[in-house]
């Protein structure tokens, strides 16, 4: 909409003081936030944080290189498994142990990326997703990883600081996301950026361009693996407690599910889709605590349907958003952002 | 060798069900050019009904069947026509992303309405009678989806070959704009291949209800069937089938004297090695991209 006229204005950090001031104003949100709300939305919120790192780096690769990828669990249980193991065996402090789980997550991220360079489409999903169960039987079956019973997180110490609340761990979980975020905002707007955006459009006029193709594809896969490995670590800690069995294709799914609905391409979309469906996934397992509508489903189910499986409507919800999403907003929340800002902007007409 | 041709016929027995299901996913791929994640769900709430229709109501088996595959056949139709065909603008990851939306609503409904239990579907053939050739053992039920599966597809070969349906759809997969200027209605033959391809995605799921009836049953031989389909190169008929032979052999073969933990993710290991080599798989032929 606003017209950008020279380099330095396309990569500043803030455009305008507005987005200065609305930034400001979430920082200060995000700071205040624990001491104004009960424990069990911070941990929300840590829950959150996790899926908004691992869908911001899931973007770079979905939205602005345009591979796909339905394997971003194995990525994230490479991550958990490698914080636990490098802190527990190797007594690696907990702030090195995460980014180098991070570069083991990117490592398998640019193997898996060497293949992918040369599929696409229905190829490449299937190849990732097939990676995606594939680690997690093969880490279920390594005895250093505890099989199938899973690893507990060990204690947490950040110099003389013990972590142990959801709350101590928020102010670790937070800044990391948003530097996180703030670093894939800023791989966007560099070269870098730029060769994904040319490879996603048109690969061919990239590489005739002179975008290496084989570089920056692997790259892609290698700094989402990084984002999915970190987010990973981190998610050890909030549940302290891993097993295979939560690495699931489902979780895969819920990822690029959280990208698209936010909106593929874009910065906030992803950020918005983690906030809005991880809210909704803690808030639906217990879909039968739900005001109002609670009672009136558990009859339903009692009449026509099981109790047992009364957890599954958060699955017909998800498909449900999906299709709507995909059907009526290509573009996700991102999508109507933007028609909302046009809408207003050149109101009345 | 006793074992192993053992092991070679349980593979091609399960490889029946995946090769329906890789059949199904290339009929729609050829049609819309989207991997059918809904292939599986698509069989599996047909399957469901059938289960609910024996076990609760009692109706004979010469009803419920053929109902079971009409039903499969409406089915496919109406998500093709209410909610892939809606699609604005479509690109091949928010197709991807509609039929994982489509999979997701039909699995959690199923898992709503019968539970996570897991029971086996009243059947004509036992579970457990087997044939005995020489010294190897198949079961009747894996003999007899490997009939099935057989006259599926060569029933299938004999539509595309000598029907005019048949032939129309394959213009359409050639060049539909080209069909539709020959008076092909394209949008309707899609929807209908949708139906044809949840008909044979049913059979698959109604062969293996007899074992085992539960919301994840179609979850694993869809994705062997997509592997398979992916190996042999998801626009080839022919070559879907192969894959899924092969997909369902060795991984009975590496069950058998490698390692029976990892059985079933060497398939996809299979696709990798396989996709590494010929990137869109060994019978289609590969096309550069041209700008």
């Amino acid at each position: 909409m606003d017209m950008k006229r020279d380099y330095y204005e396309d990569v500043q950090l803030f455009s305008s003081g507005v987005v200065l001031f609305w930034f400001s104003a979430l920082i200060l949100f995000l700071a205040v936030f624990p001491f104004v709300f009960k424990n069990y939305y911070v941990y929300v919120a840590n829950y959150i944080a996790i899926n908004v790192i691992v869908v911001v780096g899931l973007n770079l690769l979905v939205g602005y290189t345009g591979q796909i990828s339905l394997g971003h669990a194995g990525f994230f249980a490479i991550g958990a498994y490698a914080t636990i193991v490098l802190m527990t065996q190797v007594h690696f402090p907990f702030l090195l142990a995460l980014p180098v789980a991070g570069l083991v997550a990117a490592l398998f991220g640019f193997l898996l990326g060497l293949p992918a360079l040369r599929l696409e489409g229905p190829y490449l999903a299937i190849a990732t997703l097939g990676f995606g169960i594939t680690i997690t039987q093969i880490i279920g079956k390594i005895q250093m990883f505890g099989e199938r019973q899973g690893l507990h997180a060990p204690d947490l110490t950040i110099g003389p600081w013990h972590i142990k609340t959801d709350k101590d761990f928020y102010f670790v979980l937070i800044p990391i996301t948003v530097f996180l975020v703030i670093i894939a905002r800023n791989i966007v707007k560099t070269k870098v950026g730029r060769a994904f955006i040319s490879i996603r459009d048109a690969d061919i006029a990239a590489e005739t361009m002179g975008v290496n193709l084989t570089y920056y594809k692997t790259l892609a896969f290698a700094i989402s693996a990084f984002y999915a490995g970190v987010g990973g670590g981190l998610y050890a800690f909030v549940l302290r407690f891993i097993e295979p069995e939560l690495f699931s294709l489902f979780m895969s799914v819920m990822f690029l599910t959280m990208a698209v609905v936010g909106g593929l391409g874009s910065m906030m979309g992803p950020v918005a889709g983690a906030c809005l469906l991880g809210w909704l996934d803690l808030e639906l397992r217990n879909v039968l605590e739900i005001p109002y509508l609670g009672a009136w489903i558990k009859t339903l189910s009692e009449s026509y349907f099981t109790m047992t499986g009364v957890s599954n409507i958060q699955q017909i919800i998800f498909g449900l958003i999906l299709i709507l999403i995909m059907l009526f907003e290509p573009l996700g929340i991102f999508g109507i952002w933007i028609r909302t800002k046009k809408y207003w902007k050149t109101w009345p007409f | 060798m006793v074992d192993f041709l053992q092991m070679v016929l349980s593979g091609i027995a399960v490889g029946s069900s995946y090769a329906l299901m890789g059949l199904g996913m290339v009929l729609i791929y050829k049609a819309t050019e989207v991997p059918n994640f809904v292939q599986g769900e698509m069989a599996l709430l047909p399957v469901f009904i059938a289960f609910m229709l024996l076990s609760t109501y009692g109706v004979p088996y010469y009803i419920v069947f053929p109902a079971t595959l009409i039903f499969a056949l409406f089915l496919g139709c109406f998500l093709e026509f209410a909610i892939l065909r809606r699609a604005k603008e479509p690109n091949i990851l928010g197709l991807i992303i509609i039929t994982i939306g489509m999979e997701m609503m039909l699995l959690g409904f199923v898992s709503w309405k019968f539970g996570a239990d897991q029971r086996a579907m009243p059947f004509p053939i036992s579970t457990y009678d087997s044939i005995i050739l020489g010294d190897i053992f198949i079961s009747t039920l894996d003999m007899l989806t490997l009939v099935v599966a057989l006259v599926i597809m060569l029933s299938l070969f004999l539509f595309f070959r000598f029907s005019k349906m048949g032939v129309a759809m394959k213009a359409t997969q050639q060049n539909e704009n080209a069909a539709a200027l020959m008076g092909i209605k394209t949008k309707q033959l899609r929807m209908i291949t949708w139906g044809i391809s949840s008909m044979v995605g049913s059979v698959a799921g109604l062969l293996i209800a007899p074992v085992l009836v539960e919301p994840y049953m179609m979850w694993d031989p869809m994705l062997k069937g997509f592997a398979g389909a992916v190996v042999g190169g998801m626009t080839s008929l022919p070559g879907a089938v192969f894959g899924a032979y092969i997909i369902g052999i060795i991984e009975h073969l590496f069950g058998g004297y490698v390692s029976i933990e990892f059985k079933s993710v060497v398939a996809f290991a299979i696709i990798v090695l396989v996709l590494c080599f010929k990137p869109s798989g060994l019978f289609a032929r590969h096309y550069t991209k041209k700008v």
